[in-house]
């Protein structure tokens, strides 16, 4: 009867396997299932490389915005359109930035002329500089999913935060906080803590 | 028979469904090993936007404009393994379906084989203790005794 009793005592986990098993792939599942958003947490290749070459027309000005524009400034380069509801989303938070001083550089992604200037003439326009990327071919050498997203862009060129969607989501801030800070920005780092 | 014709026009149904998800746009192509590539590539790389979509079946806007720009590209005469790497520089790995082979990757790769190699231990180790347990115990004396006693009566008929 002793014997018996060993005997059975391996079986029962055996038994129970399939349903632990089972519960450990529903864990899997259920996670997969609430985590759909870490696609767009796959890190921008960009970052620390060189902000890539561009050459484009101004949207309220005659003449041209290249990459050169970049050099020597700290610069948020902030992809927007007049269709874009997160950007409207964003907007007060970027004029704030830019009342205090951050240099923002917007590139108008895919948008009509028209509306992206009445947009401006109505909400505000934030930015020291707007170069139009009217077919979005300029935003694919960024690895522009959509708008709104911006680049913190150090003073040599190169690319150190990603931002996608609204700059004053709390991931966002975070993330470009934590470049700020790395960088030694302290003023805009002081400003983006405050858009918390 | 029945049977059958349902099955043919569900099949009819999923597939014309498909043709109709598919974006129509007219890219005219020098030769045919330059459509074949474009199409390679449009099937190979992941639409961003989208829930698991390539590129070649997505109608998003990014899709689009990505697909012209591989058309752009060919028509340029960029390699396949130029415009993949254009991508790739961009969007990052994320951007291929299959993943390129570096050490990042290994468990990627690999994974699949190791966890096979780990059942097949299981299965190894399952079936030898199956086969022990099956194995009849040595029979007692007692046991003996009563067979042969079985056998004895029914010599005895």
């Amino acid at each position: 009867m002793d014997n018996n009793q060993n005997a059975d005592q391996p079986s029962v986990i055996r038994r129970l396997m399939p349903l632990m098993i089972f519960a450990v792939l529903a864990v899997f599942l259920v996670i997969g299932l609430n985590n759909v958003e870490t696609v767009r947490d796959v890190p921008s290749p960009l970052i620390n490389k060189p902000a890539p070459q561009f050459d484009l027309p101004l949207l309220l000005q005659e003449g041209r915005l290249t990459d050169q524009d970049l050099l020597g400034h700290v610069t948020l380069v902030n992809v927007w359109a007049s269709w874009c509801f997160a950007c409207r989303q964003e907007h007060e938070a970027v004029k704030h930035l830019a009342r205090n001083g951050v240099r923002i550089i917007g590139l108008n992604y895919k948008d009509e002329t028209e509306d992206a200037k009445n947009w401006l003439a109505r909400l505000g326009n934030p930015y020291s500089a707007i170069a139009v990327d009217y077919d979005g071919r300029s935003a694919i050498d960024w690895g522009v999913y959509g708008a709104p997203e911006t680049f913190l862009v150090d003073e040599q060129g190169f690319v150190l935060y990603k931002a996608i969607g609204p700059i004053n989501s709390p991931k966002n801030i975070e993330g470009l906080l934590e470049a700020a800070n790395k960088s030694g920005y302290i003023e805009l780092a002081e400003l983006l803590s405050r858009l918390k | 028979m029945k049977k059958i014709l349902n099955i043919v026009f569900l099949a009819q149904i999923f597939f014309t469904a498909n043709a109709y998800a598919a974006p129509v746009e007219t890219f005219t192509f020098d030769s045919p090993e330059t459509e074949k590539v474009f199409h390679k590539l449009s099937d190979e790389l992941r639409c961003l936007v989208c829930q698991n979509q390539n590129i070649a079946e997505s109608n998003a806007d990014l899709a689009k404009d990505l697909r012209l720009e591989i058309y752009t590209m060919l028509q340029e005469g960029k390699s396949e393994d130029e415009i993949v790497e254009f991508m790739v520089q961009r969007y990052g790995d994320y951007v291929l379906y299959r993943p390129p082979f570096k050490p990042m990757t290994w468990l990627l790769w690999f994974g699949p084989i190791l966890i096979f190699a780990l059942g097949l231990v299981f299965v190894v180790r399952f079936m030898k203790s199956q086969s022990s347990a099956s194995q009849p115990a040595a029979l007692s004396k007692e046991e003996v005794e009563r067979i042969k006693n079985l056998h004895s009566g029914q010599d005895g008929k």
